[in-house]
């Protein structure tokens, strides 16, 4: 299968006060399409610099991004983006603030139609009928629903997330992970989320790259090998519980703690 | 409309007015001392014609230097919101002019544009009312956090167009904020030229005038006049905000 996201041996250094500050090192991602793959490393690893190389917001020092076969040079109309913070426009309405990729995107098509494409997603992540509310109006929750319903409204072939549920409370965690669950069955679209949670990572991924302390190279690849229906109940079977301590232990390593009594 | 609302701020003025009264009446100061409010409604009627020619006289120069304030002090409030080297260069500046006693610029302006008063006085308004609007919309644009780029900026967006749907909504309230305060200073631009400057228009003068003849109700009547048109003026904003930035309030509890 083709790999749509390829990054090849992409090294970045931020320039700081006190010299160059190297955070990723040779750092090597392949994603087929279609496949979602989580990306979890220690603090201050570097992820964050990931998404906005995937995002074409910014260029490498040395390395190669390649989306769909072509090298990333500049932003890409083709890319859809959720943070941790669900980054609403207060002065617009949820539909609003879910129609604005179309805007930029697709500046022809008909108000009616964006309506009708925002309303379908909103009803798929359960906020039928809240179109018209504030973002002011709803839950952390609900408001990072909205967002995820933004990053893919106008159909984009890469969806780049970064740590989009990390602010939320535990159980309504695990309510937006069936939510993106979901999503990805009935949208075609290939993802990198960045996480800091291992189960998430596990539950979500069809791969899972643990990357290195800074700078950050790609230290582990783990092939989630079960089924694409998954629920949260499956994160409590021997299969994935193997999983996690894998992906434990290796976080340790990325840490440096490798010597540690654990 | 909440009639609480309405009444509230109405008993208030009454309540100083009342006060005022009472100091003035206690102390029995005489009229050319202290006037109190029951020697207004006279003034008032006696020069009813200076006071709606001279309020429309301070009222239109406010808000045209008003109005330049807004589109130089957002323009420049762009300029240092989007360029770190633009803040570093203009903020020095700004603040030193800032904090130069606008009556002492009243004579250099009255020298440099002779005769021309209405242009002095509006030049005075904006220069002392375009500050703290370039400030709060420079610091509005500065402060976007960068998620606000990113969502646009990720799909290739120009930098206008972030601008436009994103920047320039999102720094409203503090432009409304900034406003605010702008309008009163503003008056106090507008007075000022008119009160220093010979041969001025305006309520400014009315108050001069005043002064000149010993007519001390005369002199507090415009300045509550002032106070009046202040408010007025407060208020325009106030209803201005509501419908372009109504969005910020919260609804309470």
């Amino acid at each position: 299968m083709e790999n749509l996201i390829d990054i090849r041996g992409v090294t970045h250094a931020y320039k700081t006060k006190h010299g160059a500050l190297p955070v990723l090192d040779n750092l090597d991602i392949q994603v087929p399409q279609g496949e979602f793959c989580a990306v979890v490393g220690p603090s201050g690893c570097g992820k964050s610099t990931l998404t906005r190389l995937v995002a074409g917001l910014m260029k490498p020092d040395q390395g190669e991004v390649w989306l769909h076969g072509e090298k990333v040079t500049s932003p890409r109309k083709t890319v859809g983006m959720a943070f941790q913070n669900p980054v609403m426009l207060e002065w617009r309405s949820i539909i609003d603030n879910v129609i604005l990729p179309l805007e930029i995107v697709a500046p022809s098509m008909s108000k009616a139609e964006k309506y009708a494409r925002a309303e379908h997603l909103l009803e798929m992540v359960g906020l039928k009928g809240f179109s018209n509310k504030r973002p002011s109006e709803l839950s952390g929750g609900m408001r990072q629903r909205a967002s995820l319903c933004r990053a893919i409204v106008h159909k984009p072939d890469v969806l780049i997330m970064d740590e989009p549920f990390g602010a939320l409370d535990n159980f309504t965690r695990e309510d937006l992970w069936q939510t993106m669950r979901d999503l990805r069955a009935a949208e075609p679209f290939t993802a990198v989320l960045i996480t800091h949670d291992l189960r998430e990572s596990v539950f979500l991924g069809d791969q899972v790259i643990v990357l290195s302390g800074r700078p950050a190279h790609t230290q582990y690849v783990l092939d989630v090998d079960l089924p694409a229906d998954r629920t949260i109940d499956i994160l409590y079977e021997p299969k994935a519980v193997d999983m996690l301590h894998l992906l434990r232990d290796q976080i340790r390593i990325a840490q440096g703690r490798d010597g540690e009594v654990h | 409309m909440d009639f609480k609302k309405i009444l509230t701020p109405i008993l208030s003025i009454i309540a100083f007015l009342a006060l005022w009264e009472f100091i003035v009446w206690v102390n029995g100061w005489p009229n050319y001392v202290m006037a109190s409010p029951s020697d207004l409604p006279a003034a008032y009627i006696r020069y009813w014609q200076l006071f709606l020619i001279d309020s429309w006289q301070t009222l239109w120069r406010t808000v045209a230097g008003l109005a330049l304030a807004i589109v130089f002090g957002t323009f420049l409030g762009m300029v240092m919101g989007f360029s770190k080297t633009a803040r570093d260069a203009l903020y020095p500046l700004l603040v030193g002019f800032n904090a130069i006693p606008k009556a002492t610029v009243v004579p250099v302006l009255a020298l440099l544009f002779i005769g021309a008063h209405d242009f002095n006085t509006v030049l005075m308004a904006f220069m002392i009312s375009f500050f703290p609007i370039a400030v709060s919309v420079g610091i509005g644009l500065s402060t976007l956090e960068p998620e606000y780029r990113d969502i646009l900026g990720a799909l290739g967006a120009s930098k206008f167009t972030i601008f436009r749907k994103i920047a320039l909504p999102k720094t409203l309230p503090e432009f409304f904020g900034a406003l605010k305060v702008s309008v009163t200073l503003a008056f106090i631009g507008t007075n000022l030229v008119e009160i220093i400057s010979p041969h001025g228009k305006g309520l400014g003068a009315l108050f001069l005038s005043g002064q000149t003849n010993g007519d001390y109700p005369l002199m507090f009547a415009v300045l509550i006049a002032l106070a009046f048109l202040g408010i007025l003026l407060y208020y325009a904003v106030v209803a201005l905000e509501k419908i372009f930035a109504g969005w910020a309030e919260r609804q309470p509890g």
